[in-house]
């Protein structure tokens, strides 16, 4: 029996390059209409918070999606360490408290990821930068990659 | 020499600001206030697009609290196509909106409470920042951090079932709302699986509410002695003097209780409200007319609302008002950590309400809009779970929007937060030798005891943090803290 996936799209789709993370899980959905055969759920937000302790609990690979301003190529795909500690503002959590919540309150242990879509700008309204627009296609490929891929240890 | 103290950034705290608090040479706390730093003009951003747009663009104002701005800013677009200022809508229109804001207040209440608030009770506010938080909760108390985390995924999930989606809902349009609740969204929120069923959610709003009193009973210093000021209070009631979360009139009681502002239209707000800006803050100061700016600042958010309120109209959270009422001699209260009590028997009227109206045949059918006369400006008034929310729009006769105004929950809570700024730092640092960090602590408990958004409040988008500075004298030490 395949593994059960979640595609997780992080960010504003009302603010440039932060809609990366959702127009990749956007894309996916499509995507996945045409090709049956391939299963995996997708689900996207403007951020992360403590009910997707829960969302991701049922699953055992989950990859979070999202747009970084962190200095990477184009993308990079790492594995989320879950993280004890308190890291947050007080509406929004990370990635890594997420799946440490998940571990603390559910007992569930899927493998987690975050696949860092390099962005550039984040103004309102605006159309995805050029730069977001290939970098959107690239990851794109490796989420496809990552669908057809034996779980990474 | 004189010492400043910089706390970067208040964790748990949306948006970006900084507190800054004075001492002299002899450890006296001499000034402090709480700046807002960053401003990226949403109101202007709007300007030029066509009205219909607005209930989804506001969204872009806040991850946080989307559905309030969504339903204020459809409130005021009411006004404009004709709809009646905010009783004129179809049955169906309206208690679906009323669903959608319900779910939204159950889960942003559930969210600060057992998020943010109970590890602050649990731990003290002189634990470890890294331990006041869920995770820690969840080792204390497993029971009560799946509580919180299973309320939170309930709300979200009447707010996707009524507003369309999690992101950008589109539910509430001018003059009404675009669907009906489906059969089986109703039968789930009714009879789903456990817990995310409705019978399952007032039973745990009422175990969160017996977590509080038995916390209250060992613990009346927090509560009732860790910061205490008089203050005026401003907030929609219902127009039989209940508490309504959705609609009615503007009432504001002074520190006495005496109604000083009686039940007004809020169309006319502008008539008995202004701001004043003052230069260290991109946050303005709300104040009522009448009283001027020095004595016409008030207060917002779950307290105001139940020192505002005559009554609730829904039997379990009654009980509970009569009880906070009573504990207070009927009296006013004016301790901001009674405001974690206030917003705990908020999510049990919200329960309730939903309850309600999963059992009402008109979320199924019937009209979903009206409209009627057009018109070229309308007010839109909410209880976010904040506090009161204003909307203000004009259009031209392009039906674009000409003039946005907003003046948010945080907004409003500006003055009182400030005050309850400089009470903690004057009983806690007063003459102290050392700044502790449990003294910083105790200023970002203060600080969250109002569940501040300063996201919204400067109508910026994304996370920005909060530093707190410490002056003695110049002499400046910094004291910056990681999110």
């Amino acid at each position: 029996m395949s593994d059960r996936i979640l595609i997780y799209g992080i960010g504003n789709p009302g603010r440039q390059d932060d809609a990366l993370g959702i127009l990749l899980v956007d894309k996916l959905d499509a995507w996945l209409k045409e090709n049956p055969h391939v299963r995996a759920e997708t689900d996207q937000n403007y951020q992360l918070n403590i009910e997707d302790a829960d969302r991701i609990a049922d699953f055992d690979r989950v990859v979070f999606v999202d747009a970084s301003v962190h200095d990477i190529e184009s993308t990079l795909l790492e594995k989320i360490v879950p993280d004890f500690r308190s890291d947050f503002s007080m509406h929004y959590v990370e990635p890594s408290f997420v799946v440490g919540l998940c571990h603390q309150v559910f007992d569930r242990k899927p493998a987690c990821y975050q696949l860092h879509i390099k962005a550039y700008e984040f103004e309102f309204m605006k159309p995805l930068t050029e730069g977001g627009k290939k970098n959107l296609e690239i990851a794109f490929k490796e989420i496809l990659d990552f669908l057809q891929q034996a779980p990474m240890v | 020499m004189g010492q400043k103290i910089t706390i970067e950034p208040v964790t748990r705290v949306e948006g970006h600001g900084k507190v800054t608090i004075h001492l002299d040479n002899e450890g006296k706390v001499t000034q402090t206030r709480l700046h807002i730093v960053e401003f990226r003009g949403f109101e202007r951003f709007v300007q030029g697009r066509p009205y219909w747009e607005a209930p989804v663009l506001v969204q872009r104002l806040c991850g946080i609290c989307p559905v309030s701005h969504h339903l204020a800013a459809a409130k005021a677009l009411d006004v404009i196509v004709g709809a009646g200022t905010g009783d004129g809508l179809t049955p169906t229109g309206e208690k679906m909106r009323r669903l959608m804001h319900y779910g939204q207040i159950f889960q942003s209440h559930s969210l600060h409470f057992f998020h943010l608030a109970s590890p602050d009770l649990l731990f003290g506010y002189d634990a470890d920042p890294l331990k006041r938080n869920v995770l820690a909760l969840a080792l204390e108390n497993k029971d009560l951090a799946v509580q919180g985390v299973m309320m939170r995924k309930f709300g979200q999930e009447i707010i996707a079932a009524t507003a369309g989606k999690k992101i950008h809902g589109t539910g509430a349009i001018p003059g009404g709302i675009n669907k009906h609740l489906s059969k089986e969204d109703k039968e789930r929120f009714l009879h789903g699986a456990d817990p995310l069923n409705i019978d399952t959610m007032i039973e745990w709003s009422q175990a969160a509410l017996e977590f509080f009193h038995d916390y209250h009973d060992k613990n009346k210093a927090v509560i009732d002695d860790f910061v205490d000021f008089p203050s005026s209070y401003l907030s929609l009631v219902g127009k039989d003097g209940s508490l309504d979360l959705y609609h009615g009139v503007l009432r504001a009681k002074d520190k006495d209780g005496k109604i000083i502002l009686h039940d007004v239209d809020y169309q006319d707000y502008l008539r008995y409200i202004d701001e004043e800006v003052r230069s260290w803050s991109y946050m303005k100061f709300p104040y009522l007319k009448d009283f001027g700016k020095v004595n016409g600042w008030y207060s917002v958010g779950p307290l105001a609302r139940l020192n505002n309120a005559d009554f609730i109209d829904t039997p379990l959270a009654q009980a509970e008002f009569e009880k906070f009422r009573a504990y207070s001699g009927g009296r006013m209260s004016h301790k901001p950590m009674h405001a974690h009590w206030a917003r705990l028997i908020e999510i049990l009227h919200s329960a309730e309400k939903i309850r309600d109206l999963l059992h009402d045949p008109d979320l199924m059918e019937g009209e979903l809009t009206t409209r009627g006369e057009k018109k070229m400006e309308g007010v839109g008034l909410i209880e976010a779970p904040r506090g009161t929310l204003f909307h203000h729009y004009k259009i031209n006769d392009r039906d674009q929007i000409e003039m946005c105004n907003l003046i948010v929950s945080t907004t409003n809570n500006n003055q009182p937060m400030n005050n309850a700024v400089n009470q903690v730092a004057v009983r806690m640092m007063t003459g102290q030798e050392e700044i502790t960090e449990p003294m910083m602590n105790a200023v970002e408990v203060a600080i969250r005891a109002y569940d501040p958004c300063l996201s919204c409040a400067t109508h910026a988008l994304g996370q920005m943090p909060l530093e707190i500075s410490l002056f003695k004298g110049e002499t400046l030490i910094d004291l910056k803290r990681n999110r």
